[in-house]
């Protein structure tokens, strides 16, 4: 409604603005190290890889996103732990000893 | 020794095609001597834009699979006399042209023209990295749209390290060339701007060409349009471009439709 009421007052539809600026945040990342095709995959491996040496975990648990923004980008890594890890670690090891 | 162009944009349906048949007729009524080389093997249109799908005997892969000496592919303009099609297969594979073989064809060429504009297909594959392999120069067709901008970011990409100019540590020379613009609609913030290409893509103009009618009209009646219609607002933009490729300082403006007194009285829309 209130989109509505701008288009109507004065506010024109304008999107062209929308698209230079989506071009420029694509673009400047294709463009550089963020570009590679594979970086999100290889990110998940290694991450994966190291946690994996401390906690027993769920390799679907493991989320990696990428937000692409202007000037700064953010990498975010969701890992769910399991809450009994120490419990199954311990009783492992018991049972191994 | 000539200069090898290539005409070239990522995506397809930008006006590649429209574009090689227009500057390559501009430069030869400029007074160059010119060939069009059509790289769209499988896919090719320049014979039909050009008007002369019916006088192809041999074709690109013949001569260079050496089935066809040059001068035998080679098809005259009937409008021209200094204007060559080299046309390209329509039922070969793109896997018959190899890197020598293209070589040793622009190498023949460029002994026998001034100008050989090169019609890149769309893609990045094969045909689109033959196209631009032996280019000095590169028009990049883009269209005011996201997926053109984009698709043209990349080709220049691949004109900065996959020609044999860029391997030797020199530079193809880059130009864009805007086509399908509509002043009005970027005026009102619908289109994205002639500057806003320019800024995103980081390369120098070569032209604009507006949305009009008569490159449709053109192509139906199988003629570049500098030559079907010399008046009309994309042709005099079409010269413009091939002066300013042949060096000359020509201020940038995008031409307009001439309207008739019946169609302003008529309110008629001309592009």
């Amino acid at each position: 409604m209130s989109m509505r009421l701008l288009r109507l007052f004065g506010g024109r539809d304008t999107s062209a603005p929308v698209a230079r600026e989506r071009l420029q945040i694509l673009l400047a990342h294709e463009r550089g190290l963020l570009g590679q095709p594979d970086l999100l995959v290889t990110l998940r491996e290694e991450i994966l890889a190291v946690v994996s040496k401390h906690v027993t975990l769920d390799p679907d648990k493991v989320i990696v996103r990428l937000e692409r923004g202007k000037s700064v980008s953010t990498l975010e890594v969701d890992i769910e732990v399991p809450n009994d890890f120490e419990k199954s670690k311990r009783s492992e090891r018991r049972m191994a000893g | 020794m000539a200069k090898v162009l290539v005409v070239t944009s990522g995506k397809g349906g930008v006006g590649k095609t429209t574009t090689t048949a227009a500057l390559g007729a501009a430069l030869a009524q400029g007074g160059k001597s010119v060939v069009v080389v059509d790289f769209d093997v499988g896919l090719r249109n320049l014979d039909l834009v050009m008007g002369a799908e019916r006088r192809v005997v041999f074709d690109l892969i013949n001569v260079v699979q050496g089935v066809a000496k040059l001068p035998q592919a080679l098809i005259r303009d009937k409008r021209l006399e200094n204007l060559w099609l080299l046309p390209a297969s329509q039922t070969r594979d793109k896997d018959a042209l190899t890197d020598e073989g293209v070589g040793r064809v622009i190498a023949d060429l460029s002994a026998r023209f001034d100008y050989i504009l090169c019609d890149s297909p769309a893609g990045i594959e094969r045909g689109a990295t033959l196209a631009m392999r032996y280019a000095d120069e590169a028009v990049i067709v883009t269209n005011p749209e996201v997926s053109s901008v984009r698709d043209s970011d990349r080709i220049i990409g691949m004109l900065d390290s996959k020609t044999v100019k860029a391997e030797r540590g020199e530079r193809v020379k880059k130009h864009i060339l805007i086509t399908r613009y509509d002043p009005a609609r970027a005026a009102r913030g619908e289109m994205l701007t002639i500057d806003d290409i320019l800024e995103i893509l980081a390369t120098p103009l070569l032209g604009i060409i507006p949305e009009s009618q008569d490159v449709l009209k053109a192509s139906n009646v199988g003629s570049p349009v500098t030559l079907n219609n010399a008046d009309s607002a994309p042709a005099r933009a079409y010269v413009d471009a091939s002066r300013r490729l042949m060096g000359e300082e020509i201020a940038m403006v995008v031409p307009v439709e001439r309207k008739g007194f019946m169609d302003r009285l008529l309110g008629r829309r001309a592009a």
